[in-house]
C-alpha cells in the first residue's frame, strides 16, 4: 500500500464550528504540536478557504495572511496548505499573497460539476511548480462517470491529485468505494477523500476510501469541523495502527493535541475522547474508562498505558479489580521515559 | 427615420442575443455580424434573419469602415485588446461587453451620461450591472457606508466557457465596479455557480454595513433605482426590499431574461445585452 498523506483540516474546516474565530495563539500552538507529531500537512484559514471571509458565509477573526504567517512561523517539517474556491478567492487577492508567505500545498475546489472554473488557478499554480490538488465538493450530487470527467479536467490543468469531498456527509460506504475506484483506475492522479460525519460514517467512509486506493486523507483532530464534523484523525490513526498500516504519525502526541488543544483550549466537545480510542485499540471493555482514569490519577500514570497493559493481559468484563493490580505493577516497573512505553507492545 | 447601422463582433451567446435585440430596436439595425465560422449557430441565425455576415471578423470592417457607426464587441477580453486600438483609429463608438476593462466602466442607471463622451465603454459584469446600482442608491442616502458585499448566483448553464475559464475576472471586476461607483473601498464580490436543473434564475444579494441605517429613505432610493433599471432591463426586480437583519442590510434582486436568443434563466447575460443596447440607443439619439 502506498504511503498515506494526511491533510489536517482542523484549522480550516474546524473554523466553521466556531464561526471562523480561531485565535492566532491557537493556530501557532496547534501547528507546533502537529509538526512535532509528524503530520504531513496542515491546511489553515477561513472554513470556506482564502478570500471567503464575508457576510455571506462568515467573517474571520483574523485575515488569511495573518493566519498563514502565524502557521508558517510555527512549522518545521509539516507542510502548510491552503484551500481556495474560485468565486470567493482569486489569484490576485488570494493565491499570490499565500505564495509570498511560503505556502507549500494548494487545494483548489469547486462544486463537483464545475471543474472548469478552477482551470486558471490550477494552471497558474502548476506552471509555477507549486504542489496543487483539485477538490470536488458535495460529491454525492454527481454520478460516478461525471465525477471522473470533472477529475480528468483538473488532471489536464496540471493538478497532481484529486480530492473528493463528501461535504454533506451523505455518502454510504459503497458509494465511496465506487467513486474512489473510478478515480484511481481512470486517472493518473493521487486520489483523496474528505469525509463529514452527518451519518456517523466519516471514519468508516475514510477507511473505505483508503482500502479503495486513496492515498490522501483529509481529517480533523477530534473531528472538529462544519456541522457534524469530519473524519476524526486520531481515531483513524488508531485504526491504521491496528491494521498494521504505518502512518508515520505519533498517535500519543496526536491524542494529546486532541485533549489539550481542541477539547481544552478551543473547547470543542465533539468527537471520541482519546481514552475511548485507546480502549478500542487495546480491546478493553469500554466501561473500564472511569476506573482507569481514577487509578491513573492516584498512581500518577498515563491512563492510556494502563489500558494497553490491561489489553495485553486479555482482561474481560467483570475484572475491574485488575486495574489497580496493573497500575501498581506499572508503578514498580516505571521507566524513566515512560511516554507511550507500552503502545508498541500492541503491535 | 433611418436606423443607425451597428456592427457586432462575436457571434457566440452574447453576440447572438444582442443581435435579436438590435433587430427589434426602433433606432438601430445590424449591418454586419462579424465572426470566424459560417457554420456557428449564431451565424446561421443571423443569416436566416437576413443580416449581413462575415467570417473575417474585424478585418471585414477594416476593409470597409463606413458600413457601421457603432460597434459592439462580444468576443473576449484578449480579442478586445487587439480590437480596441483599431476601432479607436476608425473613430467608432465602441461598446465592449468583454471584461477587458479598457474603456470606462458603464452602468447605465448610474453613469450613462458621462459615458457617451467616451470612445470606448465597458459593460463591467452581470453582477455589476445588477447589484452595483442598488449599492449606489444606498450610498446616496448613506455616504458613510463602511462595507458592501455582492453575492451573485447564476445557473451553471448560463455561464459560458469564457466566464468559467476566467472566473477571477468576474470577481475582481465586480469588486472594482463597486469601489469605483461608490468609493467604498472595503467592498467584496462573490460568485456562485449552481448546476441545478431546471436552472436557477440569476439571483444577487447586496449586503451593506452602516451605522444607524435610515431604512425608509434607503427603501425609497432602492425602489426608484429599480424603476430606472426596469426601463432598460424589463426582467429586473427587487425580490427582497432592503431589510435590516443581523446588523446588516440585505437586499436581493433577480433578473429574468427576455428569452430572446438565450433562455429566461440567463438573466445574467440578458442584463448585459440590455444594458449595452440601452447605451447604443441613447448614444445615437443624443450624439448622431
Amino acid at each position: 500500500m502506498n504511503k498515506i498523506q494526511f491533510f489536517d483540516a482542523t484549522l480550516r474546516d474546524g473554523s466553521h464550528a466556531i464561526n471562523h474565530q480561531l485565535s492566532l495563539e491557537t493556530i501557532g500552538r496547534y501547528c507546533r504540536a502537529v509538526d512535532d507529531a509528524g503530520l504531513s500537512a496542515v491546511i489553515v484559514g477561513h472554513g470556506n478557504g482564502l478570500g471567503a471571509s464575508s457576510l455571506q458565509v462568515g467573517l474571520s477573526k483574523h485575515s488569511d495572511i495573518s493566519m498563514l504567517s502565524t502557521a508558517k512561523k510555527n512549522l518545521k517539517k509539516t507542510k502548510l496548505g491552503i484551500y481556495m474556491i474560485p468565486g470567493f478567492g482569486t489569484i490576485k487577492d488570494g493565491l499570490l499573497p499565500a505564495i509570498e508567505i511560503g505556502v507549500d500545498i494548494f487545494k483548489v475546489g469547486t462544486h463537483c460539476t464545475e471543474a472548469d472554473t478552477t482551470k486558471e488557478h490550477i494552471e497558474f499554480l502548476a506552471k509555477n511548480d507549486h504542489e496543487v490538488y483539485g477538490v470536488l465538493m458535495l460529491s454525492h450530487m454527481a454520478s460516478v462517470p461525471r465525477l471522473l470527467e470533472e477529475a480528468k479536467k483538473m488532471e489536464s490543468y496540471g493538478a497532481q491529485g484529486i480530492i473528493l469531498m463528501d461535504s454533506a456527509g451523505a455518502l454510504l460506504p459503497d458509494e465511496v468505494k465506487s467513486r474512489m475506484e473510478s478515480l484511481v483506475n481512470g486517472t493518473h492522479l493521487q486520489v483523496g477523500f474528505h469525509a463529514h460525519n452527518n451519518m456517523n460514517l466519516a471514519t468508516a467512509n475514510t477507511l473505505t476510501a483508503i482500502q479503495s486506493g486513496a492515498t490522501i486523507v483529509d481529517g480533523t483532530t477530534r473531528g472538529f469541523g462544519a456541522g457534524a464534523g469530519n473524519c476524526q484523525l486520531e481515531t483513524l490513526l488508531a485504526i491504521l495502527k491496528k491494521m498494521g498500516i504505518s502512518s508515520g504519525v505519533d498517535l500519543y502526541k496526536m491524542l494529546d493535541v486532541s485533549d489539550d488543544i481542541v477539547a481544552g483550549e478551543i473547547g470543542y466537545s465533539g468527537g471520541i475522547s482519546p481514552l475511548n480510542i485507546i480502549s478500542g485499540l487495546s480491546g478493553v471493555f469500554s466501561a473500564f474508562d472511569e476506573k482507569v482514569q481514577k487509578a491513573a490519577k492516584q498512581f500518577a500514570l498515563d491512563p492510556r498505558d494502563i489500558f494497553i497493559e490491561l489489553g495485553n493481559r486479555n482482561v474481560v468484563g467483570g475484572q475491574e479489580d485488575l486495574i489497580v493490580d496493573v497500575a501498581m505493577y506499572m508503578v514498580q516497573n516505571r521507566k524513566i521515559d515512560n511516554s507511550s512505553y507500552l503502545l508498541e507492545s500492541l503491535l | 427615420m433611418t436606423k443607425v447601422k451597428v456592427g457586432i463582433i462575436g457571434t457566440g451567446n452574447i453576440g447572438t442575443d444582442l443581435l435579436v435585440k438590435v433587430q427589434r430596436s426602433q433606432e438601430l439595425e445590424c449591418s454586419l455580424f462579424m465572426g470566424r465560422r459560417y457554420n456557428s449557430r449564431g451565424m446561421k441565425i443571423a443569416n436566416e434573419m437576413g443580416v449581413p455576415v462575415t467570417d473575417r471578423s474585424i478585418d471585414a470592417l477594416i476593409d470597409n469602415p463606413d458600413q457601421c457607426d457603432v460597434i459592439f464587441d462580444a468576443t473576449s477580453a484578449t480579442a478586445h485588446r487587439h480590437h480596441a486600438p483599431i476601432l479607436k483609429s476608425m473613430n467608432k463608438f465602441t461598446i465592449d461587453l468583454t471584461p477587458s476593462l479598457i474603456g470606462k466602466m458603464c452602468i447605465p442607471a448610474i453613469n450613462l451620461d458621462e459615458c457617451l463622451d467616451e470612445d470606448n465603454v465597458n459593460m463591467v459584469t452581470c453582477g455589476g450591472q445588477a447589484a452595483v446600482p442598488i449599492a449606489y442608491a444606498i450610498n446616496q442616502v448613506h455616504p458613510d457606508v463602511s462595507y458592501f458585499e455582492i453575492v451573485a448566483a447564476i445557473a451553471s448553464k448560463s455561464a459560458g466557457a469564457g466566464t468559467r475559464a476566467n472566473i477571477d475576472e468576474f470577481t475582481q471586476t465586480t469588486k472594482q465596479a463597486l469601489i469605483n461607483m461608490t468609493h467604498v473601498d472595503n467592498s467584496k464580490a462573490i460568485i456562485i455557480i449552481n448546476p441545478a436543473e431546471p436552472p436557477i434564475i440569476m439571483h444577487n444579494t447586496l449586503y451593506t454595513l452602516v451605522e444607524c441605517p435610515k431604512m425608509d429613505e434607503i427603501k425609497h432610493a432602492v425602489s426608484l433605482m429599480e424603476l430606472r433599471l426596469q426601463q432598460y432591463v424589463p426582467g429586473y426586480s427587487v425580490v427582497v426590499t432592503p431589510t435590516f437583519e443581523n446588523n446588516r442590510i440585505s437586499t436581493m434582486v433577480q433578473v429574468t431574461g427576455r428569452g430572446d436568443y438565450l433562455p429566461e434563466y440567463s438573466g445574467n447575460l440578458d442584463i448585459i445585452t440590455c444594458a449595452a443596447l440601452h447605451v447604443a440607443e441613447t448614444y445615437v439619439k443624443r450624439k448622431l
